[in-house]
């Protein structure tokens, strides 16, 4: 467990990411979009309303919350891609994975140090953030049990569609196509499935109440923003448990179901970094 | 030590390596030439485990690189034809990074690094950006890291190729010396008096295939059955070429272009026959001023082996 935490490729990454004069501009950027939507925000409700006097209020904070989460969450799986989906491509066609890849170290642990590197810049951003956050605690309204748990489904939403990038990056040559892919990936999981999402409770509201539908629940399992709004609105899941006849909490599903695909893709990834050193002894009588 | 048994890589109905059998003894260098996608590269990322052989077997140190690649991988130094350095990495980062990749405990690798940045003449660089490094250094620095473990197997993939000649003859002095270190090197060049001054042995590959190996001399005797000749006459050139022309070890005579009375024919006979052959000539009162064997150099030698192949 050591040598996976401590590992040459990690210290590399770290050390060449946090390096870079781009990654001081992405967190820049980062907090300069966050920032100002959040000040835009008070603004709104407080200077730009009717009521000019107005204070802002702990039900305007919980809003302001929900706002600055789901923005977080946006700009994370707009991000995590781009971080991703040149990992190992990015190698490739630099021409330095078939250096890497002849030193002792294994696979494992290149594939995991390459999605742990990118992570820990990300969460740099998410902690960079927290400040912005403090804005909303000065004003009530959200229990810091609600802040950790929009936190964890950050967390595991950047693990599943950084494992996705990370798997692309390794199965496809170019970055670009890469990238493209784990975009398009990223999208279906957003408003692909939220349009499924919605499609499926149309259907059940057609037919008669006692029927139910499974596709709600499936297609709002995979969609990060959904599980936001559910765990700030329970009423959410609630309806989507109703309709779909399922009991089973949607965000542990959620949780589950992109532990699993973080899981599937890693291994794929780790398995096809190498060549697979499989051939056939030849036999001395013939070809 | 090295062996490959009937070792194949095939891309689909392309072979790029067909059978390729060799056996290269501890402490040998081994040099191996040919074309442009003749299959050298193939064969050293099959030795290197980055590609896996269609069929038959090749086995480094005794290890299987097929069973066996992570052993493999801690006994061979391995330098790409082509390879990239990543950006703002210092000259020492870059090798303490491969070290430590090699498990190779920090405190080892402080002593080590200086030595190695030593023998790559590079010791003055040791605190720039590898990406900012010139070519030459670069290869250099490529070849440092690949001893950092020191190896016993090096396999080096055109390590000289876009050198300009000092930088050449620098990666010569090197190789020379890890030579006399001992290492087992197998080397590739698609110029071969490059490789001929340094190399034990070489391998000689057309189409994935070892068309020829052994000694340099030896090579050399082997590929040239055809001698040529040359031949300058005060006068009477038609006479003298229909002479020769009569003996049946001579082939393709031709007459040269710039000097009169002189021409070079093609001689498959032995030294007693050629001999004989100037004699009749002297009988017969031909006023011959010069008659010479051309020296063929290594370069002709290998394009007389690559004769006919098809490079397309």
């Amino acid at each position: 467990m050591k040598s996976l935490l401590i590992n040459p490729v990690l210290n590399k990454e770290i050390k060449l990411r946090f390096r870079s004069f781009k990654s001081f501009l992405g967190v820049f950027f980062y907090l300069f979009a966050l920032g100002g939507i959040a000040i835009g925000f008070i603004l709104m409700n407080t200077v730009f309303s009717y009521n000019a006097s107005a204070i802002f209020r702990p039900e305007q904070s919980r809003t302001m919350f929900m706002v600055l989460s789901f923005v977080q969450m946006a700009l994370i799986l707009f991000m995590t891609p781009g971080l991703t989906s040149g990992v190992i491509s990015g190698e490739r066609e630099r021409q330095t994975l078939n250096i890497l890849l002849t030193t002792p170290q294994s696979s494992t642990s290149i594939i995991l140090s390459k999605l742990i590197s990118s992570i820990a810049y990300l969460l740099l951003m998410m902690v960079a953030s927290l400040p912005l956050y403090s804005i909303v605690f000065l004003f009530g309204g959200v229990s810091p049990a609600l802040l950790g748990a929009t936190f964890g489904l950050y967390f595991i939403t950047m693990l599943a569609i950084g494992s996705i990038g990370i798997l692309f990056s390794t199965l496809i040559r170019k970055t670009i196509i890469a990238t493209i892919i784990t975009y398009g990936i990223t999208l279906f999981f957003t408003a692909g499935t939220a349009i499924l999402t919605m499609i499926g409770m149309q259907f059940v509201n057609f037919q008669n109440l006692n029927q139910t539908s499974v596709m709600p629940y499936i297609t709002s399992m995979f969609n990060p923003f959904i599980i936001l709004l559910a765990s700030f609105e329970e009423g959410v899941t609630n309806e989507i448990n109703s309709m779909s006849g399922i009991e089973f909490s949607l965000i542990t599903g959620f949780v589950l179901s992109f532990l699993l695909i973080s899981f599937i893709c890693l291994f794929i990834s780790i398995k096809k970094l190498r060549p697979k050193m499989k051939a056939k002894k030849e036999l001395p009588e013939g070809e | 030590m090295i062996e490959t048994i009937n070792l194949t890589k095939k891309y689909g109905s392309f072979t790029a390596l067909n059978s390729l059998n060799l056996k290269i003894e501890k402490g040998t260098v081994f040099g191996f030439v040919g074309h442009n996608g003749a299959g050298k590269s193939t064969t050293f990322s099959i030795l290197a485990t980055l590609l896996a052989p269609t069929s038959g077997a090749a086995y480094v140190n005794g290890y299987d690189v097929i069973k066996e690649p992570k052993k493999v991988r801690n006994h061979i130094g391995y330098m790409p034809d082509f390879f990239g350095v990543y950006d703002q990495f210092k000259t020492i980062e870059y090798l303490d990074f491969y070290g430590a990749s090699y498990g190779i405990p920090q405190s080892e690798r402080q002593a080590l690094i200086p030595q190695l940045l030593e023998l790559v003449n590079l010791s003055h660089k040791q605190d720039d950006y590898v990406d900012l490094l010139s070519r030459g250094m670069k290869q250099r620095l490529c070849l440092a890291r690949s001893l950092i473990h020191d190896p016993e197997v090096l396999i080096l993939d055109e390590p000289a190729s876009g050198l300009d000649p000092r930088a050449r003859i620098e990666m010569r002095e090197i190789l020379k010396e890890l030579k006399n270190m001992g290492k087992t090197i197998i080397i590739s060049s698609h110029i071969l008096p490059e490789l001929a001054e340094m190399c034990d042995e070489i391998g000689v590959i057309t189409n994935g295939e070892l068309v020829a190996s052994g000694s340099v001399a030896s090579i050399q005797q082997q590929l040239q059955a055809n001698k040529v000749i040359n031949v300058k006459l005060a006068t009477d050139i038609e006479k003298a070429i229909l002479l020769f022309e009569d003996d049946p070890k001579v082939s393709t005579i031709t007459k040269h272009e710039r000097y009169e009375n002189t021409f070079t024919f093609a001689f498959t006979g032995s030294e007693l026959e050629q001999i004989a052959l100037l004699k009749k000539a002297l009988d017969q009162e031909l006023p011959i001023l010069s008659f010479s064997q051309e020296e063929s150099n290594l370069e002709d030698v290998f394009l007389e082996i690559t004769k006919g192949v098809d490079f397309s």
